[in-house]
């Protein structure tokens, strides 16, 4: 009987790909049922994380300058879109220097986190995830005077970190690393623009068993995003496998003259790419 | 034609606009599960020897206990296929005593057509050492896959705990095509590129002309998509081919207007494929196109609040790759410059 071989490599998988991140909380049970969407505060996956990773800082719940943006019942549990939105405001006090993406219910909840540097303009951000149990979903944002807020959703879905990578693992193969990127016309001259960037990766998450071998898959997922504009940080991320497969990203980025944006991403078997584009003044 | 009706009849809900072409009109009232134990499921003889469980139109769930899934048995001189086993154990039980009623023959076969919970976790029902359990070459590596949740899925939502050993793998892999011998009677089998999903598998049989499309046609439940968009309109057309004058979907009625059937999905899918495509050269976002594509023009579908929107996401994600042509590292990124 080979199960609990495989049962114990997946358990192997789990911890290598956890410390990709931050080895926080263990996985769900998968027989526990996930918490509820009651007291989101005692859930203990996210108790776990909250001291590894802001220790006994508080966090205040963010205004409606801050928002998360989730389908209430994920349409698709290996594509949930994720958007944190921001309003417009010159409140210093408001200037988002990092963002905590925290999915509670997942083998390995800490999804990302996002820094934002000079060029990136504004703190607005989409992205797509994977989402394997009914779960809370936080965006925890640092402001640069330091002080922490958390905008908080619940999302139903559930399955889609085992949900199979790619349709067709050669053709996945022959496509990893492609790029694009993109950026709209500013709404008018000097604005922050919205770019785009799409990047072709299985980001697997390893829990995928193949059931001829019986075993899993190891993980392999895009870990690190560098974007910059003229060499100056626009955005940076640290990266897990809960982003869905073909990782996705639309972000701000504050035009300053003729500059070369590029993008640069890392996966954890350290192979590098990355794509550019010139960006123009208006006008020209 | 003989049609017994075994089981309860709930006439609930006429075919609308569509009785004419209806085998049986209230086809989807006769998803009534089992109240008892074993108690045989529903089923009709649609031709001599073909037999189908009509699941109901809804999603999966406890309210329906599971049974939305169309199921099926073919009976030849020597034994038995099942196609299709339910949703839950007790749904497969139920399918089981069904065979049993209808003939004394063994089970020699039980065909997965794909690896969707409401379709296989019966299986488990028929195992035994004169059963052959059929599927896609891809089905194993989708339901290993997808085990875990939905098992979590059947816990959670049925109150049911099944071990995954429960979850029954097949013994018989398809790769492309493959006949069984049922005595003076031989079942075609084929297994289809990623379509509805990566595992979808066809039954034919010449005797009847009745041909099992599993998921790859879905009739008046929305077509639900797990697979790739461009690959199930290319099946679609293929699924023309087929000279059957009965056809068996994976949800909904059957039908004797094969073609018209086929070609009512086809107006769906090819409808979904040229407004997403639309949707991705217009420069939407994902959750953009999801608010914003409708349900095309054409058939009217139940279930379209549950499964449209998440069949644009899933077309989305697929489409939003398909022309590039740019190649990989270091690329500009075509059209950017403003």
């Amino acid at each position: 009987m080979m199960q609990p071989r495989s049962l114990h490599r997946r358990r192997d998988c789990l911890r290598a790909a956890g410390a990709a991140l931050l080895l926080a909380a263990g996985g769900p049970s998968l027989s526990a049922p996930p918490a509820g969407p009651d007291n989101p505060d005692a859930i203990p996956t996210w108790q776990k994380l909250r001291v590894a990773l802001f220790q006994q800082r508080p966090i205040a719940p963010a205004g409606d300058w801050l928002r998360l943006v989730l389908p209430v019942r994920a349409e698709d549990a290996a594509i949930v879109p994720v958007a944190v939105e921001t309003r417009p405001d010159s409140s210093p006090a408001h200037a988002i220097e990092s963002l905590y993406l925290v999915i509670d219910n997942n083998p390995s909840p800490l999804a990302a986190v996002f820094r934002f540097g000079p060029r990136s303009g504004r703190a607005d951000l989409e992205t797509r995830v994977r989402i394997d149990e009914y779960t809370h979903v936080r965006a925890i944002a640092q402001t640069r005077d330091g002080q922490l807020h958390m905008a908080l959703g619940y999302v139903k879905a559930s399955g889609g970190c085992s949900a199979p990578p790619g349709k067709d693992a050669q053709a996945a193969q022959a496509t990893l690393g492609r790029m694009r990127l993109q950026v709209q016309p500013p709404p008018q001259p000097g604005a922050a623009q919205v770019a785009q960037l799409m990047i072709s990766h299985p980001n697997s998450s390893g829990l995928a068993m193949d059931q001829v071998s019986r075993l899993y898959a190891p993980p392999h997922f895009v870990r690190q995003l560098t974007v910059t504009l003229a060499g100056e940080p626009v955005l940076s991320a640290d990266l897990d496998f809960a982003i869905s497969e073909n990782p996705h990203f639309r972000f701000y980025v504050q035009p300053h003259g003729d500059a070369e944006l590029k993008a640069e991403i890392v996966d954890n078997e350290d192979l590098k790419f990355h794509t550019a584009l010139m960006l123009r003044a208006s006008g020209s | 034609m003989p049609h017994r009706h075994a089981g309860a009849h709930r006439a609930t809900h006429a075919a609308r606009g569509l009785a004419a072409a209806c085998l049986v009109a209230c086809a989807t009232a006769l998803a009534a599960h089992a109240t008892a134990p074993d108690a045989p499921l529903p089923v009709q003889e649609l031709r001599p020897g073909v037999f189908v469980h009509l699941g109901a139109i809804e999603d999966w769930g406890p309210a329906n206990g599971g049974d939305v899934a169309n199921l099926a048995f073919v009976v030849g001189s020597r034994c038995v296929a099942v196609i299709d086993t339910g949703g839950t154990p007790a749904i497969g039980r139920a399918l089981r005593a069904a065979v049993a009623r209808a003939t004394p023959l063994p089970v020699c076969y039980v065909i997965n057509t794909h690896a969707h919970p409401d379709h296989v976790l019966g299986n488990v029902a028929f195992r035994g050492e004169a059963t052959r359990f059929v599927a896609s070459a891809r089905f194993a590596r989708a339901l290993a896959a997808r085990a875990p949740s939905y098992l979590n899925a059947l816990a959670r939502d049925f109150g049911l705990r099944l071990a995954p050993a429960e979850l029954v793998y097949p013994d018989v892999a398809v790769e492309r095509s493959t006949e069984l011998d049922l005595g003076q009677r031989v079942l075609e089998l084929r297994a289809w590129p990623t379509a509805h999903t990566d595992n979808d598998l066809t039954v034919y049989d010449p005797a009847s002309r009745t041909l099992f499309a599993s998921d790859l046609l879905f009739v008046q439940h929305m077509p639900a998509l797990d697979g790739s968009l461009r690959g199930w309109v290319a099946a679609m057309a293929e699924l023309q081919q087929v000279p059957a004058t009965l056809v068996v979907p994976g949800h909904g009625p059957a039908r004797e207007d094969v073609r018209a059937a086929l070609a009512e999905q086809s107006t769906y899918l090819d409808g979904l494929l040229r407004a997403v495509r639309a949707a991705v050269q217009g420069g939407l976002t994902l959750s953009q196109a999801v608010d914003r594509v409708g349900v095309p023009d054409g058939a009217s579908w139940l279930l379209a609040e549950r499964f449209h929107r998440r069949n644009v996401t899933a077309a989305f994600a697929e489409l939003e790759w398909e022309d590039d042509t740019a190649p990989a590292t270091g690329a500009r990124a075509p059209g950017a410059k403003p």
